[in-house]
């Protein structure tokens, strides 16, 4: 009896041994690449934010200098990482509000019967995938000094003077605005995901219990959203952080040093800059990459945490 | 007969609001779509007619030639063709790599699969900027610099396409797999035989992300291609605007070039992508 019990736990192990065995054949092919050119990759990141090293021969452990260095005389206005950061906070903060906000109008609009659904999903997604080196020159231009949106603010009062990019106080407003309208459509389409979860049982009660159309999207649709907002916001936030192509193509971190952004100074102290030849720094831009690293972390254990408190799960 | 009664009784009023939502669909449909619509106006205008205050939307003669001065202006036939190669390259190992190994993820038991998922999901929260240095220094002391293959492996791993594909795969009936192992299909047989198949839609989502994300891509071929018969069609656009700023139909139509194939396989296979993401998001 025992000896059976034992032998079949023993054909059972041998057949999870087996089963696992498969399974990690699955996984080799994506695991062994994602190791290799993201892990490795990322853990060498780390040490090297305590090194001193120009891509040359000489590689010395320096301790705590780099953040030292990066965090020497830290101010909002002055200092390069102060100023990244408030520039890269600020722009989350205005982008990720406004994008959310577009995209779940977009999305109750479709979201009702309309003709021709499929068409303005199409349209409304379309700039996402639009390239984004010919979306950004084209902005450039529809932002110009004389481009067609001065031409309409002037003629309705406005007095601008200058192209978008080049205002110290519009520059970052420029990159706003094209992010929203790019990530609008994208956003919305979770947004009609969203939407098709909720229950019609809960309109129809809410019908009977005579709310109006205004409280039944506070009450009923936008607390059974919260799923996909908090989904959109962490996605979106992450995102965010991560902002530089549309700064490098558009305004390369300028004027001065008005749209410099957290990656483009990583950028800068590794390569460099766009065209510009400096010594590599990479220690430096490891030190700046961890900074980046830990706000995005800890951004998003924040809103794991707070998930609770707002978020609504059937 | 009651429900019809209420449709023509409700009409009046509903005449209103659907004219309504037609005009903010339409206006909104016009802000999406402007900015390509003044490209297309831009690029068969003559560099001076771009300028013109106030702009004509529609130009005061067609210049089509411009279309065909690009090609000689900069090698753009070459970009092309690079980042076509690129981006079917990556596309296919994604959906090889991805769709592997997220049938281990859905459909199987084995230790440690929740921890693992959890250790892939994870790396998506992480910035592709904070380990940019070391990577690129890595992909340089393997000699995969300046070669199209560092992007290719740099592309072709990603935990999103994993992600993107187990959401899918754990929509399908358990019962099906069950049902092949019990008539002794193989793990790998029941992959290809039953779960692959019927993640068409998945594969067409997975498809398209990867290919429009590797067309598009911008940084990744600035940092890792230097030779300029190497480079994509991103940089090279780039190129072409810095050495030709002032001739702004000439960039608008090759951007438009630019715009084209991503186009083509986004609205070959939209409906699958839209399906997609939501699906993704749902899960998330």
């Amino acid at each position: 009896m025992t000896n059976d019990a034992a032998t079949a736990r023993r054909t059972m192990s041998k057949l999870e041994r087996h089963n696992t065995l498969i399974a990690y054949s699955f996984l080799a092919p994506n695991f062994i690449g994602f190791v290799v050119f993201t892990l490795i990759p990322v853990i060498f990141s780390f040490v090297l934010a305590f090194m001193d090293w120009g891509g040359g021969e000489n590689v010395t452990f320096v301790g705590l200098d780099n953040f030292r260095y990066i965090f020497k005389d830290f101010s909002f206005t002055r200092s390069n990482l102060g100023i990244a950061l408030k520039n890269t906070v600020f722009y989350t903060l205005m982008t990720v509000p406004l994008t959310l906000v577009s995209a779940m109008a977009l999305a109750l609009v479709l979201n009702k019967a309309v003709k021709g659904a499929n068409f303005f999903r199409a349209v409304f997604f379309f700039p996402y995938v639009a390239s984004l080196v010919a979306i950004c020159v084209c902005w450039n231009f529809l932002l110009m000094k004389n481009g067609p949106i001065n031409q309409m603010l002037n003629a309705i009062g406005f007095n601008m003077t200058k192209s978008w990019t080049s205002s110290r106080d519009l520059a970052i407003w420029a990159i706003i605005i094209v992010s929203v309208w790019r990530n609008a459509g994208y956003y919305m389409v979770m947004y009609l995901a969203g939407l098709q979860g909720v229950p019609a049982e809960l309109y129809e009660a809410a019908t009977m219990d005579g709310a109006n159309g205004w409280q039944k999207f506070t009450k009923v649709t936008l607390p059974m959203l919260t799923p996909t907002t908090f989904f959109c916001s962490i996605m979106m936030i992450i995102s965010c952080f991560k902002i530089y192509d549309v700064v490098a193509i558009m305004t390369q971190g300028g004027p001065g040093r008005s749209t410099k952004m957290l990656v483009t100074y990583i950028f800068e102290l590794s390569f460099g800059g766009e065209g510009i030849a400096t010594s590599a720094q990479y220690g430096v831009a490891s030190a700046v990459s961890m900074v980046l690293l830990a706000i995005v972390l800890l951004v998003t254990f924040v809103q794991f945490r707070g998930e609770k408190k707002w978020v609504n799960y059937m | 007969m009651s429900a019809n009664k209420k449709t023509v009784h409700m009409s009046a009023g509903q005449v209103v609001l659907s004219v309504l939502k037609y005009a903010v669909l339409i206006a909104l449909a016009i802000v999406a779509l402007i900015p390509f619509v003044w490209m297309i106006s831009s690029s068969i205008k003559t560099s001076i007619e771009v300028f013109s205050v106030p702009m004509n939307w529609i130009p005061k003669e067609f210049h089509w030639e411009n279309y065909s001065l690009i090609w000689e202006r900069v090698p753009l036939a070459t970009y092309f063709k690079n980042t076509a190669v690129l981006a079917i390259v990556v596309t296919f190992m994604q959906i090889l790599t991805s769709s592997f190994a997220a049938y281990a993820f859905a459909k199987m038991q084995f230790k440690g699969r929740d921890m693992l998922f959890m250790c892939y999901i994870g790396t998506i929260a992480v910035p592709w900027q904070a380990y940019m240095v070391p990577q690129f220094i890595m992909m340089r002391s393997i000699g995969l610099y300046d070669t199209i293959w560092a992007l290719v492996v740099l592309q072709s791993f990603t935990a999103f396409g994993v992600f993107l594909m187990r959401q899918f795969y754990l929509g399908i009936p358990n019962d099906l797999s069950e049902a092949a192992r019990i008539d002794g299909l193989s793990e790998y047989g029941i992959w290809a035989r039953i779960v692959l198949p019927l993640a068409k839609p998945a594969i067409a989502t997975l498809c398209i992300f990867t290919f429009v994300n590797t067309w598009n891509d911008y940084m990744g071929p600035m940092i890792y291609l230097t030779t300029d018969t190497k480079k994509t069609i991103q940089v090279g656009l780039r190129r072409f605007i810095q050495a030709y700023s002032a001739d702004y139909n000439l960039i608008m139509a090759a951007s438009l070039c630019s715009l084209i194939p991503v186009s083509v396989v986004f609205l070959f296979l939209q409906r699958y992508f839209i399906e997609g993401i939501a699906t993704t998001g749902m899960k998330g």
